[in-house]
């Protein structure tokens, strides 16, 4: 079939390409060989940790690395419980800022909002982490009546806030991908412009969506400042839905705290390295389950439209 | 503490020390520009950063720079050699000599000044004193209620510098541990590891649960300074430069600086001059305590 097409063309490209395609070929396969060499990094610094700390120690409920306690569940308890309490905050206010300005917000309104909220998304963390500090945690502890404001909760609402401009931006671009024929033929079937929403637009848009929301709890759990000045960096264990108004050390605020202070190659420098390895794979998972969801998505709407 | 004040003047440092610098170097380009590195401790960087400008007029021809962090990142660096002087609110441990040693360097202590922890409450909190043990049990968890020492039937919030901070190690030791080397207590669990004294600072003003410690030349007009006691038979002390120096306040260290093997030269002569009395001065605007009285 091809000869047909290049008939009279040389098949061999000439070597002024050949050049060019190793380049771009180089540049690709770079990325994957950067984050092999990486991850073959963290591997090589952390697995001493395995040998030099027990087993027992590494899997108890106390961090204090200065006496030799290496447990590091409470540190990946931190994270956890403040990157769900971010999402439940993000999801639907970003997921309906979202709607409102595909859906029902006129063209100059969402024209002036769109960007705001894109700005929005690019202010430093540490800036956020200040007022977190100065203003949202104490009000958090008059409110609720909490010994202290700087808590889970308040690391939660401030990454929440970080991550909503990231689910903002990808949810709408989803849900202006939709085709114009699917919002017609609802309404013309005698839909509301809710029921429209709800049951055609968002259901077609998604896997644009989920992306979104996976790629807005990536950004909350490897956010480090703003959390470091808020949540009080207590390494409590949290075991269940009362913790979230108790502090909370993350893993990420352990490293960037205790990192400039060990020595090379100390025990607890090997132990921060294994966080670091427990946080890469935190964020692979989040990855290769929102990729792993996109892509079932795509064939099956594939088999839908066939 | 990337937010940390001391490093907004530390850039204004370098840059005056830049255009000191160029400036002297043109004039006599034979004469050769003399750099310091001096990094440590976050107690003593305010400290360290006056000292430097004032070194600035005395001998124009060094540079300094100084950076905070911890005491235990000012060591680490000297250990790994990218400072010529760390700052340290503690004395070197043991295992970081070890390191030291193994790395083929040799530290040498200097004692720079003296330094008061005064243990820091909100304002509205009716507790004015409190016993060496009491604290200890605050801090250990012991005591959880402000009730349990006079005050108000209110839940205790215990405020901490990082563990990289030399001062939470000082108070480990002396304070929760009351200087006994076989005691094995730790801070309570929930104790709040806070990253710089502006967040102690920041949380003491707003919140009447709170107790905190720092040093004495970061706690302001805003909060509330306890007078502690040794034992129940003992005075309550509060901390200043008079009861650190006559021994009665309990709560007092040495601050250090460390520099690699015996020190000669500018650096020899930098650290002369922070122990006569001009230096010393320093010392006690900045609500230290002076070696030398």
């Amino acid at each position: 079939m091809m000869s047909k097409y290049n008939a009279g063309i040389d098949p061999k490209p000439p070597k002024r390409e050949f050049l060019i395609t190793a380049l771009i070929k180089a540049a690709g396969y770079s990325a994957i060989i950067f984050v092999g060499m990486i991850f073959l990094f963290l591997v090589l610094e952390s697995l001493p940790a395995l040998r030099e700390v027990k087993l027992s120690n590494l899997l108890s409920s106390r961090w204090y690395p200065i006496e030799d306690y290496y447990g590091v569940l409470p540190l990946i308890g931190g994270s956890l419980i403040i990157t769900i309490g971010a999402t439940l905050i993000a999801l639907p206010f970003g997921v309906g800022t979202a709607i409102y300005l595909s859906e029902i917000a006129p063209r100059w309104l969402r024209e002036t909002l769109k960007p705001i909220v894109e700005i929005l998304g690019g202010l430093p963390s540490v800036v956020l982490g200040f007022l977190g500090m100065l203003v949202l945690s104490p009000y958090l502890r008059i409110w609720l009546d909490l010994p202290t404001g700087l808590s889970a909760l308040a690391g939660a609402i401030l990454l929440g806030g970080i991550a909503i401009p990231t689910v903002v931006s990808i949810s709408e671009d989803a849900l202006d991908a939709v085709p114009k024929s699917y919002r017609d033929a609802s309404l013309a079937m005698g839909a509301t412009e809710w029921q429209t929403i709800w049951r055609v637009t968002l259901p077609a848009a998604r896997s644009g969506v989920l992306t979104a929301a996976m790629l807005g709890i990536g950004r909350a759990i490897g956010e480090t400042m703003a959390v470091m000045m808020v949540t009080g960096n207590a390494p409590i264990l949290p075991t269940g839905i009362r913790d979230l108004f108790s502090p909370v050390r993350t893993m990420t605020a352990t490293i960037a705290a205790e990192m400039g202070e060990v020595a090379n190659n100390s025990t607890h420098y090997h132990v921060l390295f294994l966080i670091g390895i427990i946080l890469f794979l935190i964020s692979l998972v989040v990855n290769v389950t929102a990729s792993a969801v996109v892509f079932r998505q795509k064939k099956s709407q594939e088999r839908i439209l066939s | 503490m990337k937010y940390d004040r001391p490093l907004l003047i530390l850039v204004f440092v370098f840059i005056l020390a830049g255009c000191t610098g160029r400036g002297s170097s043109s004039e006599n380009p034979s004469e050769q520009i003399k750099t310091i590195e001096n990094k440590g401790s976050d107690t003593i960087v305010n400290l360290a950063l006056a000292w430097a400008e004032e070194y600035q007029v005395i001998d124009p021809s060094v540079r300094l720079s100084v950076t905070g962090g911890g005491s235990g990142t000012g060591i680490a660096a000297l250990i790994n050699g990218t400072v010529d002087i760390a700052n340290a609110s503690r004395k070197m441990k043991e295992e970081e000599r070890q390191t030291a040693i193994e790395n083929g360097s040799d530290p040498v202590e200097f004692v720079i000044a003296r330094d008061a922890i005064a243990v820091i409450v909100n304002l509205e909190n009716p507790v004015d004193h409190l016993t060496l043990q009491q604290i200890s049990d605050i801090y250990s968890g012991a005591i959880d209620n402000w009730q349990e020492v006079g005050g108000e039937d209110r839940p205790i919030v215990r405020l901490s510098r990082e563990t990289n901070s030399g001062t939470h190690v000082y108070f480990l030791e002396e304070v929760i541990r009351l200087g006994d080397s076989d005691n094995k207590t730790l801070f309570s669990q929930n104790t709040l590891l806070l990253p710089s004294s502006e967040g102690i600072g920041a949380e003491i003003k707003q919140n009447p649960n709170a107790i905190g410690y720092d040093g004495l030349g970061y706690v302001t007009d805003e909060m509330k300074v306890i007078g502690v006691a040794s034992s129940d038979e003992d005075l309550f002390i509060f901390p200043s430069a008079k009861t650190v120096n006559s021994g009665r306040y309990p709560i007092a260290r040495d601050l250090y600086m460390y520099t690699n093997g015996e020190p000669d030269g500018f650096i020899k002569e930098y650290l002369d001059w922070i122990r006569s009395s001009d230096a010393q001065e320093i010392v006690t605007e900045l609500g230290f305590v002076p070696i030398i009285k």
